[in-house]
Parts: C-alpha cells; sequence; structure tokens
C-alpha cells in the first residue's frame, strides 16, 4: 500500500474513533496520535538514521554484539558510614554478582571538607561513606582487588583527588594505573545547574577537569575520566529532551575547554562517558537512549571532527529515577524499578544501578538493595528483553519519537550555543529555570490529578509506618573525628606542609597540571579538607545566583 | 491591606537537593505569600540571620541528608535566641517518621514528607501562622 493511501486509511480511522474516543474521559500527556504507522517514519533512512549496532549513528547500540555479547555491568550505588562498613557492602554486593562497584560519598567528603570541620556535623556518613584521607581509602577498598573491580565513583568538585587516592591504593596493592578501570562523575555544570555539590568557579573548575583529561590519557588510559549526567538534571525535574539536551551541551562545554588546552579530540574523547535517568515512561525513555546516541555521534564526528569512532559512541551509565519511587506503598516501587530497567536495557545501556523501593525513606537495607540487584538479574536472564539487540528498533512510534527527542535536543543545543555555550548559560541561570519550570508543571498535574501517581494521588490506602530501616549510627562523626586527630598526629606534617605548598604554587600557574601535584598530597597523607582549602584559597568559590 | 504572610524557604547544610524547597517556594508565592529563598548550603546562623532580616513570619526547611536531626533544631534555637518567638517552623524532604515526634518537640510544627501536594502546606500555613 502506498503511503498516500495508507493516509487516507488512517484519517478514516480517526474520524470512525473520535466519537467513540470521546465517550471516555480524557487522559492528560498523552502522544499526539493513539497510533503510529509507516506515514510517521516515512522520512526515515535506515543506513544514515539507524545503521547497524556498533557502527555510526549507532542509534541501535554502541557495541556491535551488545548483550549477546555480555550484559550490562550491574553496578549497584552504595556508601553509608565508615570506610569500614561500605567496604563490608562491598564485598556483599561482589559476593552476590554484581559486577562492578559505585561509590557513594557523605557530603563533606563531595564538598571537600574534612569531617572534623564545623561545617559537616550532622552529615558525616549520612548520604555516602565519609573519606578524609588515604587511609580511609586503602581500609575502603581492603581485599578487593583494584585490578579485577571496575569502579565508579560519584564525586565531581574534588573527583581529582579521590582519583588520585584510589591511584595511590592501588599502588599499594601492587596495581599499576595502566590497570585500572573505572569512572569518576568529575561533571560539574550539572552540579552548578542541578545537583548542588560545586565548589570552585566554572574557570579553575574546568581547568581541573582537562587536567585530568590529559593525565589520564597518559597514565589510566582505561579510565573514563567523565560521566556527563543527565541523571541529576531529570531528578531536578527535566523533561526527557531536556535531560539530554543540557547534558549533551555540557558535553559539548568539556569538549571545547579541552581543545583550548591544548589537547586533541580523538585522544580523550573516547573515555568520555554519560550517566541517564531510567524514568518512568518506558517508551519515551527507550526513544531518548536512542536519539542521545545519534545526537552525541553527529557531533563528535560533524562538530567537532572526530576521526576514531570510539569517539563517537555515547556511552552510558544508567541509574533508575531516584524521584519516582514513592514513600506511599513503598512495594509498588519495586515494580517502578523493574519497568525502569526494562527501558534502561530496551535502550541499550552499558551499565545499570538499581534503586530500592525503600529509598524514598531512607538509605536502603541489605535485604532490598538485593531485591533491586534481582531485578536486573531477572531482566537480564529472564524477561528475553536482552536476547536481541535494539529489540524496539523500527516501532513506528519509538521511531517518531526518537526523531522528535532528537529534534527536541538540537533546537535546545541550538539555543544553548546562541546564549554562548553551556557555562555562561549556567552562569545567566537559564538552564536551571528552565529544570525549575518543568518540575513545577510536574508538581501542578499531579497535584491537579492531570498526571496520576499511583498511591500518591489515586489508589491511596492508610498506610501504617515503615519499620527496619536503615539508619546511620550518629557516632560517625566522632569515629571520623578521632580517625582524623590520629591520622594528624602520626603522619609527617613537615611533608603534607611541603606537599601543600607546592600543590597551592601549581594552582596559580594556569599552564601546570594538577594531578601529580594532587597526588604527592594525597600519598603524603594529606586530607582531603586541606587539599580542597589550598585550591579554595587560590581559586576561590562558587556563588549561585536562584531565580525563582 | 493586611501584611503578607513572609516565609523564608531555607536549604540547611550541604544538601545539594532543591527541586523540592523551590517547587515549594513558587507554590507558596502563588498562593499569596511572600517567599524569600535561601539557596544551597546555609548554616543555622545564616538562616536564623535571613529570618531576622527579612522579618518573616514562617521559616520552611528542606533537607534530604539526613542531617535534619541536627540542624532543623538548631535553626530554631537560634532564630529564637533572636527574639522571634512567635515564627512558624516547618520542615520537609526525606525524614524517616520515627524522627518526627522529636523534631515536633524540638519546634518544628509539621513535617511534609514526599508526596505531599503543595496545596496542604499553603493549608497548614494559613492556618497556623501567628
Amino acid at each position: 500500500m502506498s503511503n498516500e493511501n495508507l493516509k487516507a486509511k488512517v484519517a478514516e480511522y480517526n474520524a470512525k474513533v473520535e466519537k467513540a474516543a470521546a465517550k471516555f474521559p480524557e487522559r492528560k500527556n498523552l502522544p499526539e496520535q493513539r497510533i503510529y504507522t509507516p506515514v510517521d517514519v516515512e522520512g526515515l533512512d535506515y543506513d544514515r538514521d539507524l545503521g547497524l549496532p556498533g557502527s555510526y549513528p549507532f542509534t541501535r547500540g554502541v557495541q556491535p554484539t551488545m548483550y549477546r555479547g555480555r550484559f550490562w555491568t550491574m553496578r549497584m550505588y552504595a556508601g553509608f558510614s565508615t570506610a569500614e562498613e561500605s567496604n563490608k557492602r562491598y564485598r556483599y554486593l561482589i559476593e552476590s554478582g554484581a559486577t562492578g562497584l559505585s561509590c557513594a560519598f557523605d557530603l563533606p567528603t563531595q564538598i571537600g571538607y574534612d569531617s572534623d570541620d564545623a561545617i559537616s556535623t550532622g552529615e558525616v556518613g549520612k548520604v555516602g561513606v565519609a573519606i578524609d584521607s588515604l587511609a580511609d581509602m586503602e581500609i575502603l577498598f581492603d581485599q578487593i582487588d583494584l585490578g579485577k573491580v571496575s569502579t565508579s565513583m560519584t564525586i565531581n568538585a574534588p573527583a581529582s583527588v579521590l582519583l588520585a587516592m584510589y591511584i595511590a591504593v592501588a599502588e599499594k596493592q601492587g596495581v599499576s594505573a595502566d590497570k585500572l578501570n573505572g569512572t569518576i562523575q568529575n561533571d560539574i555544570l550539572k552540579e552548578y545547574a542541578a545537583r548542588g555539590t560545586y565548589i570552585f568557579p566554572p574557570k579553575p573548575s574546568m581547568r581541573l577537569i582537562t587536567n585530568i583529561f590529559e593525565y589520564c590519557s597518559k597514565n589510566v588510559p582505561n579510565w573514563n575520566t567523565i560521566s556527563i549526567s543527565g541523571y541529576h538534571i531529570r531528578e531536578a525535574g527535566s523533561t526527557a529532551s531536556q535531560e539530554i539536551a543540557f547534558t549533551i551541551a555540557d558535553g559539548i562545554a568539556y569538549c571545547d575547554a579541552a581543545i583550548k588546552a591544548g589537547l586533541k579530540i580523538d585522544d580523550f574523547a573516547g573515555r568520555l562517558s554519560f550517566f541517564w535517568n531510567a524514568h518512568n515512561n518506558v517508551l519515551e525513555e527507550v526513544a531518548k537512549f536512542r536519539a542521545s546516541r545519534r545526537v552525541w555521534a553527529k557531533v563528535m564526528k560533524e562538530r567537532f571532527g572526530a576521526t576514531n569512532p570510539k569517539s563517537w559512541m555515547l556511552r552510558v551509565h544508567t541509574q533508575t529515577a531516584g524521584s519516582m519511587l514513592t514513600a506511599q506503598q513503598p512495594e509498588n516501587n519495586v515494580v517502578r524499578v523493574a519497568l525502569q530497567t526494562a527501558a534502561a536495557v530496551m535502550g541499550g545501556t552499558q551499565s545499570l544501578h538499581t534503586n530500592s523501593k525503600d529509598e524514598a525513606l531512607a538509605l536502603p537495607t541489605e535485604d532490598s538493595v538485593r531485591v533491586a540487584l534481582r531485578t536486573q538479574q531477572i531482566v537480564a536472564y529472564e524477561s528475553g528483553l536482552a536476547d536481541i539487540v535494539d529489540p524496539l528498533g523500527g516501532s513506528y512510534y519509538v521511531e517518531a519519537l526518537t526523531d522528535q527527542i532528537e529534534k527536541e535536543a538540537w533546537e535546545y543545543i541550538k539555543k544553548i550555543d546562541e546564549i554562548g555555550g553551556a557555562v555562561t548559560a549556567i552562569e545567566k541561570g537559564y538552564i536551571q529555570k528552565e529544570i525549575q519550570d518543568s518540575a513545577y508543571k510536574w508538581q501542578m498535574e499531579v497535584e491537579k490529578g492531570d498526571r496520576v501517581i499511583v498511591g500518591v494521588n489515586k489508589f491511596q490506602i492508610e498506610e501504617k509506618p515503615v519499620e527496619g530501616l536503615l539508619r546511620v549510627d550518629a557516632s560517625v562523626g566522632e569515629l571520623q573525628k578521632k580517625k582524623l586527630a590520629d591520622l594528624r598526629a602520626k603522619r609527617d606534617n613537615g611533608a603534607v606542609q611541603d606537599k601543600l605548598a607546592a600543590l597551592e604554587k601549581a594552582c596559580q600557574d594556569e599552564s601546570v597540571n594538577l594531578m601529580p601535584l594532587i597526588l604527592d598530597a594525597v600519598k603524603a597523607y594529606a586530607t582531603l579538607g586541606e587539599i580542597c582549602g589550598v585550591m579554595r584559597k587560590v581559586f576561590g568559590e562558587y556563588e549561585a545566583h536562584v531565580n525563582l | 491591606m493586611e501584611k503578607r504572610i513572609r516565609v523564608l524557604v531555607a536549604k540547611p547544610g550541604l544538601d545539594g537537593h532543591d527541586r523540592g524547597a523551590k517547587v515549594v517556594a513558587r507554590a507558596l508565592r502563588d498562593a499569596g505569600f511572600e517567599v524569600i529563598y535561601t539557596g544551597l548550603r546555609q548554616t543555622p546562623e545564616q538562616i536564623a540571620e535571613a529570618a531576622l532580616q527579612e522579618d518573616v513570619n514562617v521559616v520552611a526547611l528542606s533537607l534530604l541528608s539526613g542531617a535534619h536531626p541536627h540542624l532543623f533544631p538548631r535553626v530554631v534555637e537560634l532564630v529564637k535566641g533572636k527574639g522571634m518567638t512567635d515564627v512558624l517552623f516547618v520542615g520537609g524532604g526525606v525524614i524517616p517518621d520515627a524522627d518526627i515526634p522529636a523534631l515536633k518537640d524540638a519546634g518544628i510544627a509539621e513535617v511534609f514528607t514526599p508526596g505531599t501536594p503543595t496545596s496542604a502546606i499553603v493549608e497548614f500555613i494559613n492556618a497556623n501562622v501567628k
């Protein structure tokens, strides 16, 4: 049948069902059409727009075999309390079949304060593990072979320091830096825009990031030097298109900065990785993953002139949407996470963290983390979703939606280019405002009932308080303080002062790569707070301006 | 014309999650309140000073990091220490039910947990502001 005939038939169908549909109450936030047909993918050119997995533009996946080769890395984000406690959880996860580690750090660590700093009171060990010095890092990875495991660290402003600690621990284990596998998040732009754990202003922050790119390309070649993150942008309330658009705009800014610092695109682009959110709307999410790969491939090839195919690939870690978990009837979250997992897998993620059902209430217990990990294993081994590559490729709707999300993403990227790039757009508050507006719209839709959240604004029940939640012992702060006092008493303080002074001097000279100096300070057992303190002194601190 | 209710929406501690605080701030403003948002990473001392300077009727604290048992009572203590004894304190965020009684004892009039409609916060403030 020709498309002209089909168009007429679709029109006829729509006219016929319009009347029947009018009998039902109107649901909000639906796709424009109720059915998608070949008419909606008329312009699709298979080679140009999809291609085969492992080849440009990677719409169908970055590896040729995808999960027929091996499954995604099942990587559970974990960390709380002390290094000793978190080490136990990591070893439990590895025994349970997790194939990579993912470290959560507490807020003082993420913002470069020691546990004994007054500002850290009440926060130590709460949302992640407290790391004050190399001594804590040695405990965190005790009996874990850094030559075998791949480790992702959610650390941004002080990423250079934590990476240096990781390299130093590996060295003590007898593992050389070129054997290390893992990722640091190291994405400061989304900290300003959405996540909030920034320290320094954009300029020195971008310098630190490009220093890491350069250092790793020579010394830690298998390390993913950045995880350019849409996850938190989405958590802060953005739409799917905004998530990938703002993140890819950030990615462009990092490439620009690295090129300006004298690096060549193909020397670092292959180590850039991304981080997406797996939200509730399964088909929209699958389309988002596919669209994001196509957009990034074009950016790298057409805009930056990258010639190494590895530079064109958008490799992505995914986490299920924490903001979509409900505190009400928390068992329902197991189902939400299963659907989000399905979306991430059909979207072709390279690694995945699944949230636990109790995370709208507290950090997860060991039992609920097991269910979350089992969810991935069930999708991998039982559901069939991982049995063929890009199972939804060719779906009229998913292809049309992939095109639409790509189009919306380009519009945002163009707009951000016009503003002067992602750094300027963030400094002007443009990206933050767009995210806030989407978050507010979502909340109002929920409150009006236009958007149903099961158990929250529909199908509610009287509930008993949830029992058995994980509680972080309040004594962690005191324990860390004591460890720090011991450390400061027994280390060679003269050496620490020398290394910190050398770092301070280097910070003042933009042409110096800071990584080796940070590594020296870390090895002398300078604390995270001391190292970041030196950088604060030279670089100053970022001040956010909020427009409600 | 009656004086509008003035609300300070504040983020104590190091927590960077401000989606909720910003949505609530905007909803309160749309409900006709005067809203001042502090931005991230405010110490209890800074929040108390802002409450005094802005002469607010309500202090709304948002925290998702788990540091509320320390930080919320500290803010109440410091604000009251400035002689502002009529201020209504409310809190929100990821706060386990088990922690709520202690926060109420410390002077937080109500704690709004995830899933609360902003309209419930507006109603509570209207009914309880002094």
